[in-house]
């Protein structure tokens, strides 16, 4: 199966249902952008697929392998989980420097050193910060710090990479750095890619296929062009025009 | 008080008492407070209410439940430690277990959200998860340990009790001390007890020595 799919998730906070989704799939190898205003379940459907989140109900086919998320362990659902990256908006960088940070992924899934070292090297030229291998991560710029995230979170080649915001609080030169990596390793290495942002130039720039989240449901789901040209339900219409929703 | 070959004696005791009851609390006390303040399950706040309970045990209270225990007609009576050092270790260790693994649980809950997150989603296993934690919370560890050994080393209550202050054999600084005064060297008891704050302040003054120089690595 090539696809990831999301069967029956409900997450409830307190008897409020925070995400209701019947059902999802995503392509291998395809963009996604993930839109929807503050509140209405985007982070936590991330949070949900990267299992850092347990549904009180539902279930995950992850290419080809299913899973019961409610019942699911940390230790069960780690091969799942070693298949998957995560860039938060605000990434936590290790006390340690930034190779080091880069490698942790790799050295959890105890490849040897001469991998890692290549490995390392490899994702940070990609993210054009090779010389600050041997810097302490916790000294980076904002800008510098996210572009590390997003290195650490492809160093071992995710088949899906989960990203958060991750440019929301980045500058013009840093976005387009992050945005020019996230579309090569989606054509190179075919990696699945859902992102949430706000900047909605950005989902129509980059993702192949847009979702409209509201109110913990996906509202809409199509093709980006179809998704900002021809939206189907009014709440996305107006999201897209920028009238105020809630 | 002259450093006499028994002094050095009592002393020498008394910082091998500390020190093992020490490394065996951090044994125990590290993972358990990792553990408990990483995860979630049910009976915990019942766990954590006792440790904090246990982390202000009275130290005579202990020495008298181990004396029981160790006692001849006791549970553990047939093991013959009574009056001995493994008997005043285990006294120490049921005082100091508690405050690393209480110590530990607050510095991991300090660092868990972010770096849990982050760990968890580069695909540590539990295990994994933990000693990463374990290092990040490293700061306040070291403290929980620094912490443990204080109360260890000016212990008295227990070590007098289940040791029994038996010169050559079981007499360690603290208790020393007890005995000059009652046999009214107060300076005596006075120059053990400087010697005591000395090794605690060299002690303790490594621990600051380690701590700071991590924190030079971090800014650096």
């Amino acid at each position: 199966m090539n696809r990831l799919e999301l069967q029956n998730i409900a997450v409830t906070y307190d008897e409020r249902t925070i995400l209701d989704v019947d059902h999802i799939s995503f392509e291998r190898g395809k963009m996604y952008g993930i839109v929807g205003p503050s509140g209405a379940g985007k982070s936590t459907l991330l949070r949900v697929i990267n299992l850092l989140e347990k549904p009180r109900q539902g279930s995950m086919g992850f290419f080809g392998t299913q899973v019961e998320l409610s019942s699911l362990t940390h230790a069960s659902g780690l091969s799942i989980q070693r298949q998957m990256g995560y860039v938060a908006q605000k990434p936590s960088m290790f006390h340690a420097s930034v190779f080091d940070n880069v490698a942790l992924g790799l050295r959890y899934r105890k490849l040897d050193r001469s991998q890692i070292q290549a490995l390392v090297h490899e994702a940070l030229q990609y993210v054009e910060l090779s010389h600050l291998a041997n810097q302490r991560a916790n000294t980076l710029s904002g800008g510098e710090a996210q572009r590390i995230a997003l290195a650490r979170a492809l160093v071992y080649e995710p088949a899906l990479l989960l990203l958060d915001e991750p440019t929301a609080s980045l500058d013009p030169s840093n976005i387009k750095i992050f945005e020019r990596v996230i579309q090569m390793i989606n054509l190179k290495k075919k990696t699945t890619i859902l992102m949430i942002t706000h900047n909605l130039p950005q989902a129509r720039r980059l993702a192949d296929v847009c979702l409209f989240l509201f109110h913990g449901r996906i509202v809409e789901y199509s093709e980006t062009d179809t998704f900002f040209s021809r939206p189907a339900c009014h709440e996305l219409q107006d999201f897209v025009s920028g009238r105020m929703i809630c | 008080m002259m450093f006499t070959p028994d002094v050095w004696e009592v002393i020498w005791l008394s910082l091998q008492v500390t020190t093992t009851s020490v490394l065996i609390g951090i044994l125990i006390g590290i993972p358990a407070g990792a553990f408990l303040g990483l995860y979630s399950f049910s009976g915990k706040r019942l766990i954590v209410i006792l440790i904090y309970t246990c982390m202000g045990l009275p130290p005579v209270l202990v020495g008298v439940v181990v004396y029981l225990l160790l006692s001849r007609y006791g549970p553990l009576g047939s093991l013959d430690l009574l009056f001995s050092a493994e008997a005043m270790i285990i006294a120490q260790v049921i005082l100091v277990t508690p405050i690393i693994t209480g110590l530990t649980m607050a510095a991991v809950q300090a660092k868990e959200n972010a770096y849990w997150e982050t760990a968890k989603s580069l695909g540590a296993s539990p295990f994994q998860l933990m000693v990463t934690i374990i290092k990040e919370a490293r700061g306040g560890i070291w403290s929980g340990i620094a912490a443990a050994y204080g109360r260890a080393i000016s212990e008295v209550g227990a070590v007098m009790l289940v040791g029994g202050n038996i010169e050559h054999h079981t007499r360690v600084m603290t208790t020393a001390i007890i005995l000059e005064t009652r046999t009214g060297n107060f300076s005596g008891g006075l120059q053990m007890g400087f010697v005591l704050l000395s090794i605690s302040f060299l002690f303790n003054s490594f621990m600051m020595v380690g701590m700071l120089n991590q924190m030079k690595a971090r800014k650096r």
